[in-house]
């Protein structure tokens, strides 16, 4: 290597990297995309947890725009967004499905009853087979399900007020505009 | 009318800045003696309304100026004093101002204290932190200005972040700054070597001790981080790997390498374009920390808020700054004269290795920090780099360097007769590879890493001894250290000593404290107890508190040895009234051989608790490690021959500046 060259070397490595820099601007690395997403939500069928005789089931979406949120006792997130999900069942914009996750009856049943129902009905995934197959990874998550009963978009974290207002809320209505 | 003052404050310290970045240095270009002289005052006034304008910017928090909108958005009534004081830097736009006051110091500190430099260094130095300072000040005032008002005035402020309000990081980010931007100091005289053509010695002499005592800034930074993490994160770690910290973090590796590489050029007079380069490095990997912690690019614990058009101003400062300099130091590099040359066993050559080591390592934590987004950039997918990756790495080359750090301080500069130094190091190649063997075999401790560890501790500390032995046995014993520690080069000597010890606490304290910790997820009743590691821990229920500004739920644990009580700990869930994120506050019992470590998990039906239960063995090794290498850092930085012989070169200098004037 020429001897000028060896000393340009640092301000080379240092203008590619600017590059990569730059580049990463304009990408959210906060951005997961689900594989889900664009396709028919995963068919299960699991008992209610406020009622084990009954079932709920994929075909319960069909017909309307509706929400999956995923949620269980354990997790710390689920219970700050809570209120959120509480001031979002209360406007009745959108019914909420819950899949209470890998949880225990009692202390779920439990919850429900010291911070409020904002669920239209919860499944009940003791095992955590269909989180599984619904690609979850994480608690709190919500899948917007729309009137054929695809998922058109995932939430990962808990909602907030602005992410509702913001994000949800818009989009919910212009699901409800599409032809079922 | 005052938040208005800060902000003019600010324009005007941004004027100075421009006319300190530019009219001294012609100044030394045209020998305008008068222009150069201007470089003192400019400093100081630059100083002093940074000064006004980061006052004016307290004073609105203090008095909950929420007119003011970062006031508004991170400050609160109910905020007790200390949190609205250390809320004026928690979050972007106020610690950016602490950056720029922090340089505003560090310039005025340079103007001060190195009054012997020649006036034509001390013109370019100051001239150099000048063109920073510009970049940071109207990256401030014209995409963050902390004194934007706000209309309608709202009656109550947001708050600051709760993570924040913590005696531990209400410190912690300006360490971490006075590291970062010290940095500047040794940028500065390199650039102003580079311009001026003259990279010797006394310019080595020059930037040493200014670059020790940065260094020893960003250690104390880091270890207050680490140690902020452990208690207020209710993990029980004390080092995530997060871009935040690896930001911080490549600095102080490259700060070391330099620390060390200044050592060689301000002795032998090698390694010039070596120390030249790692002194540009370090504080473009301190502009890049800003760079990432400020624009999004990456995701991390530390949630700041992040802004593109923040990200691509940055991100141009950078090309300005550290493209400017790289290519200044391929115009002038080939031009730099080779220093001494030295044998293949020298200290020389053993520093060059441990060089070598740090700024590899420095490269992988960038490799590893900046992954995700190259993966990202290029389409690849998404990936996250994590413990794994950095651990592997540092279980690979930090045992090499801890043999090379054990043999240098025992070389002789220039040529070192290989047999003389093996005879130096039997004993202590004999205690450390018995000590490492002991504990790895099956029979006693039966643990490598312990093994690895302990061997490479017992061969720092045993080399640490013999060079000791060795210094002062001609000197007449124990009875010589005080008089050899007032020599000079005696306290760089002792500053060195002192930061090794550090390091082999360091390792013994993150093996110990990784291999043996024990953590228990355990669901326990009031009343009940549970045994852990020969502590009996009791639970006496969970109570409601308040304090000032939050709500808690404080839990009682009894720790008992040997059924005598030895400490009670108070683990709480807080929830904080504006914000109402929850968070944990561990209950910890800290001491020197182990730690108790208890925080609240959920609550459970029957006033039931899941507890998080850890005992950490020599866990604050680990941070007393560190603080005894930033301890060491500031012996070596107080040795007395930087001012002897800075009191020298200025006479030669004001003898050349008469001449000149003459």
């Amino acid at each position: 290597m020429p001897r000028f060259l060896r000393y340009l070397l640092p301000l080379a490595l240092f203008l590619a990297m600017a590059a990569l820099l730059y580049r990463g601007l304009s990408i959210d690395p906060r951005f997961v995309p689900s594989p889900l997403v664009g396709k028919p939500a995963p068919s299960f069928s699991l008992p209610q947890l406020e009622n084990p005789q009954a079932t709920v089931s994929n075909a319960d979406f069909s017909g309307k725009v509706s929400l999956l949120n995923v949620w269980a006792t354990w997790c710390v997130s689920c219970r700050a967004e809570h209120s959120v999900l509480m001031q979002l069942a209360a406007t009745g914009a959108v019914p909420i499905y819950g899949l209470n996750y890998k949880d225990e009856r009692p202390l779920a049943l439990n919850w429900l009853q010291q911070f409020g129902d904002p669920y239209h009905v919860n499944a009940f995934d003791a095992d955590g087979r269909v989180g599984i197959n619904w690609g979850v990874y994480g608690t709190p998550e919500t899948f917007l399900i729309d009137k054929r009963g695809v998922i058109r978009h995932k939430f990962t974290g808990p909602l907030t007020r602005d992410i509702v207002q913001r994000e949800l809320l818009p989009l919910v209505q212009q699901l409800k505009a599409e032809q079922g | 009318m005052i938040p208005e003052l800060g902000h003019f404050a600010l324009i005007l310290a941004l004027c100075m800045a421009l006319v300190l970045a530019t009219v001294p240095l012609l100044g030394t270009y045209t020998r305008t003696q008068s222009w150069v002289a201007l470089a003192r005052p400019l400093a100081w006034a630059q100083f002093l309304f940074l000064a006004l304008a980061f006052a004016t910017l307290m004073h609105a928090f203090l008095v909950d100026d929420f007119s003011v909108l970062y006031v508004a958005n991170h400050g609160n009534t109910q905020l007790p004093e200390i949190y609205k004081i250390s809320a004026v830097w928690g979050a972007h736009e106020g610690s950016l101002l602490l950056w720029a006051l922090i340089l505003g110091g560090w310039t005025m500190a340079v103007s001060l204290f190195a009054r012997n430099l020649p006036d034509e260094v001390l013109a370019r130095v100051l001239a150099v932190m000048g063109m920073v300072s510009i970049g940071f000040l109207s990256f401030l005032l014209f995409t963050s200005n902390p004194f934007e008002r706000v209309f309608p005035v709202p009656v109550e402020g947001g708050e600051l972040n709760p993570l924040l309000q913590d005696p531990g990081l209400a410190i912690h980010p300006p360490m971490l700054y006075m590291g970062y931007v010290g940095m500047s100091v040794a940028f500065a005289f390199a650039i102003a070597a580079l311009l001026g053509g003259r990279l010797d010695a006394a310019w080595a002499r020059w930037s040493r001790p200014w670059t020790l005592v940065a260094w020893v800034f960003l250690t104390i930074g880091i270890v207050l981080g680490s140690w902020w993490a452990y208690a207020e994160l209710g993990w029980g770690g004390w080092w995530f790997w997060d871009p935040v910290e690896n930001a911080s973090l490549m600095p102080w590796l490259a700060g070391t390498a330099l620390v060390h590489s200044l050592a060689v050029t301000e002795k032998r007079g090698a390694f010039k374009r070596w120390t030249v380069l790692l002194a540009l490095l370090g504080f473009s990997l301190s502009l890049l920390g800003t760079f990432l912690v400020r624009s999004g690019v990456l995701t991390s614990v530390h949630a700041f808020a992040s802004d593109p058009e923040r990200g691509l101003f940055i991100l141009l400062f950078l090309l300005l700054v550290i493209g400017g300099s790289l290519l200044l130091y391929a115009v002038r590099a080939p031009g730099i004269s080779r220093g001494g040359g030295f044998a293949t066993v020298s200290r020389e050559s053993l520093l060059l290795g441990n060089n070598v080591l740090l700024v590899l390592m420095t490269a992988l934590v960038l490799i590893g920090t900046l992954a995700p987004l190259l993966y990202d950039a290029m389409g690849w997918g998404k990936i996250s780099v994590g413990f794994p990756w950095f651990n592997s790495m540092l279980v690979t080359f930090m045992p090499l360097m801890v043999v090379l750090m054990g043999i240098g301080p025992l070389t002789r500069w220039k040529q070192q007769d290989p047999n003389e130094l093996l005879r130096r190091l039997r004993l202590a190649l004999a205690l450390s590879v018995a000590a490492g063997i002991a504990a790895a075999v099956p029979l006693l401790g039966d643990n490598w890493s312990l093994g690895l560890a302990l061997g490479l501790s017992v061969w720092l500390v045993s080399t640490l001894l013999t060079g000791l032995f060795l210094r002062l046995r001609g000197k007449g014993g124990l009875r010589a250290l005080a008089a050899d520690l007032s020599a000079r080069g005696g306290r760089s000597y002792y500053g060195m000593w002192v930061a090794h010890l550090g390091v082999a606490f360091f390792i013994l304290g993150i093996t110990v404290a990784t291999q043996f910790d024990i953590e228990k997820d355990q669901r326990m009743s009031p009343g009940q107890s549970f045994e852990l590691a020969g502590y009996r821990l009791q639970f006496d229920g969970v109570v409601e508190a308040q304090g000032p500004n939050y709500a808690a739920q404080r839990g009682t644990i009894r720790v008992f040895r040997d059924s005598k009580q030895i400490a009670v700990l108070h683990p709480e869930k807080r929830v904080y009234q504006v914000q109402r994120k929850p968070m944990t506050e561990a209950g910890v019992d800290p001491g020197f051989m182990r730690d108790i470590y208890v925080s609240l998990g959920e609550p459970l039906p029957n006033g039931d608790w899941s507890l998080r239960l850890y005992y950490k063995p020599l866990v604050r090794w680990i941070w007393f490690g560190g603080l005894l290498i930033g301890a060491g850092g500031l012996l070596a930085a107080s040795d007395p021959r930087y001012r002897l012989r800075h009191r020298r070169t200025a006479s030669e200098g004001d003898a050349l500046a008469a001449g000149g004037r003459a």
